[in-house]
């Protein structure tokens, strides 16, 4: 950390959510989030099952200035306590990222502060680090609805992909298995609460990937399982509905072990003997009791330890890219105005 | 709604896809036809293969030019755009909007203009999808069983593609 306090202001509009949040890293390595907002229409799109996106640039046009507004307003640190301002420059719909990177140029020439163009996924990559200090390097297993990978963290700017997801992301599997089953939405949450009265050993839904080298996850083919088997039911009660979602659940889980059990191997001989190995959950799937009780079963088996930030930070939020930013500022690593916003930006690359 | 200017019924054929590998073969076939301006519109419900189909599409055109990019599903980012040589591909997956009117902002009009467009859910597009375009249905047999990867595959061509869909 530099011998001064960084407040930075991160702005996220990558895809669905207008988030601002402001973020302050202490030289002694003490983390404040002094600000998160999220502007999410998630009420209003629950009649649709699935989300609809807030696709429209104009629609972050729109927010994002009254957003960042009540961000600085709420840390209470003016505008003149900007250090810098952190934006996501990718990767993502291209409309909505190019709103946020702008107004993060603009804010950074009016006030003359570093601008950090932050990776979405380093965002999350790095979002442990503003809960608790989690030492370099680490193993991070990054579920959400746009993802599923597995990657070396091995410091600001340096990863690694071990493996990511050839067809759907967890997420994604999850709602659409939510929508087969017609349960709610979100479907994670959705298929959760519906599992938890089902017997998972009733279907024998495939296991894609298990047992083969390598990190790479697959999740397609078990969604059109799901559908497959659902179709076969003369009808769908509540039981089969929650039977299925169990026998669902427990095929993610399989799936997500066997794929994070390949990945510490290869984290392990990598790093030899390192005394405490950590295995850092992110991303909304990650909120799964069920996934997470697994992954610890595994941890505790492999020497690993379990970290997860909680759900608002795993999520798609600001706080993440203003600590990114914090990271990434404090080693001396900024941006010149003219950066381009990536629809495409693989975080190793 | 504006008038459909081919309100006909389109040139069609049908084929029975044995497996995955049956349906790699048409969609590296179809994709060799593909030129700027084309668009392709899959239809199908929940994992009927519509994606699989994009992505056998897509990597047969990465392949012999030795690209190695993933081609993810595009649900969550709702566009992924490929540039493979001249060729500039997008993949569009419109399952998450609700209408025509929000997809203006995903620069379909572009991508119709200067690439290639391939489209799942195009019901979503209403009276926006183009009229000159190839529309390919995938279905499960009616008496598919578990892990079935037997499809069957309506091909309906519209406009140029009348003509043209004689060659997939």
């Amino acid at each position: 950390m530099s011998a001064r306090p960084l407040t930075i202001l991160g702005i996220e509009t990558s895809c669905d959510e207008t988030a601002a949040a402001v973020v302050r890293g202490h030289p002694d390595g003490v983390r404040e989030i002094l600000s998160d907002l999220v502007l999410s229409q998630f009420d209003a799109h629950r009649p649709y099952g699935g989300v609809v996106p807030e696709i429209a640039a104009r629609a972050h046009i729109m927010s994002l200035d009254g957003m960042i507004a009540a961000a600085i307003d709420q840390a209470g640190c003016g505008w003149q306590g900007l250090d810098g301002v952190a934006a996501t420059a990718g990767p993502g719909l291209i409309g909505g990222v190019m709103v946020g990177l702008v107004t993060g140029k603009a804010i950074a020439a009016a006030r003359n502060i570093p601008l950090i163009g932050v990776n979405h996924l380093e965002g999350h990559a790095l979002s442990m680090r503003l809960v608790q200090p989690v030492a370099f390097p680490y193993l991070l297993l990054l579920v959400s609805g746009g993802h599923c990978q597995l990657l070396e963290v091995r410091g600001v700017g340096d990863y690694a992909r071990l493996g990511g997801s050839l067809d759907d992301a967890a997420g994604e599997a999850f709602d659409k298995t939510a929508k087969l089953l017609g349960l709610g939405f979100p479907g994670g949450p959705a298929v959760e609460l519906a599992a938890k009265g089902g017997n998972a050993a009733r279907f024998a839904l495939p296991r894609p990937m298990l047992g083969r080298a390598g990190c790479d996850f697959s999740f397609s083919g078990l969604k059109t399982a799901v559908r497959h088997m659902a179709a076969a039911l003369p009808e769908m009660k509540d039981q089969d509905r929650a039977d299925m979602a169990a026998s669902f659940q427990a095929a993610v889980a399989d799936v997500l072990v066997d794929r994070c059990r390949h990945a510490m191997a290869q984290f392990r001989d990598g790093h030899g003997a390192l005394p405490e190995p950590v295995l850092v959950v992110a991303g909304g799937v990650a909120a799964n009791q069920m996934l997470r009780g697994a992954l610890a079963a595994l941890c505790a088996q492999q020497g690993f330890t379990l970290a997860a930030p909680q759900l608002r930070l795993c999520t798609d939020n600001a706080a993440m890219i203003g600590w990114a930013g914090i990271e990434r500022l404090a080693l001396g690593l900024s941006d010149p105005l003219d950066i381009s916003a990536r629809a495409r930006w693989p975080l190793d690359r | 709604m504006p008038q459909h200017p081919y309100p006909q019924a389109p040139a069609e054929s049908r084929l029975i896809l044995d497996d995955m590998a049956a349906t790699a073969a048409l969609a590296a076939r179809l994709g060799g036809l593909l030129r700027t301006g084309d668009v392709v519109a899959l239809y199908g419900g929940l994992g009927a293969g519509k994606t699989a189909f994009a992505r056998a599409l897509i990597q047969s055109l990465q392949g012999p030019l030795g690209i190695e990019e993933e081609v993810p599903s595009p649900t969550f980012s709702l566009v992924q755009q490929y540039q493979i040589g001249q060729l500039s591909l997008w993949h569009f997956d419109l399952y998450r909007l609700s209408g025509p009117d929000e997809t203006y902002e995903l620069g379909m009009e572009e991508a119709f203009a200067a690439g290639v467009s391939l489209i799942e859910w195009p019901e979503r597009l209403g009276p926006l999808l183009p009229a000159d375009r190839l529309e390919i249905y995938l279905e499960f047999p009616p008496d598919a069983g578990i892990e079935e990867c037997r499809r069957l595959v309506r091909l309906a061509g519209y406009g140029g593609w009348a003509k043209r869909m004689q060659n997939v």
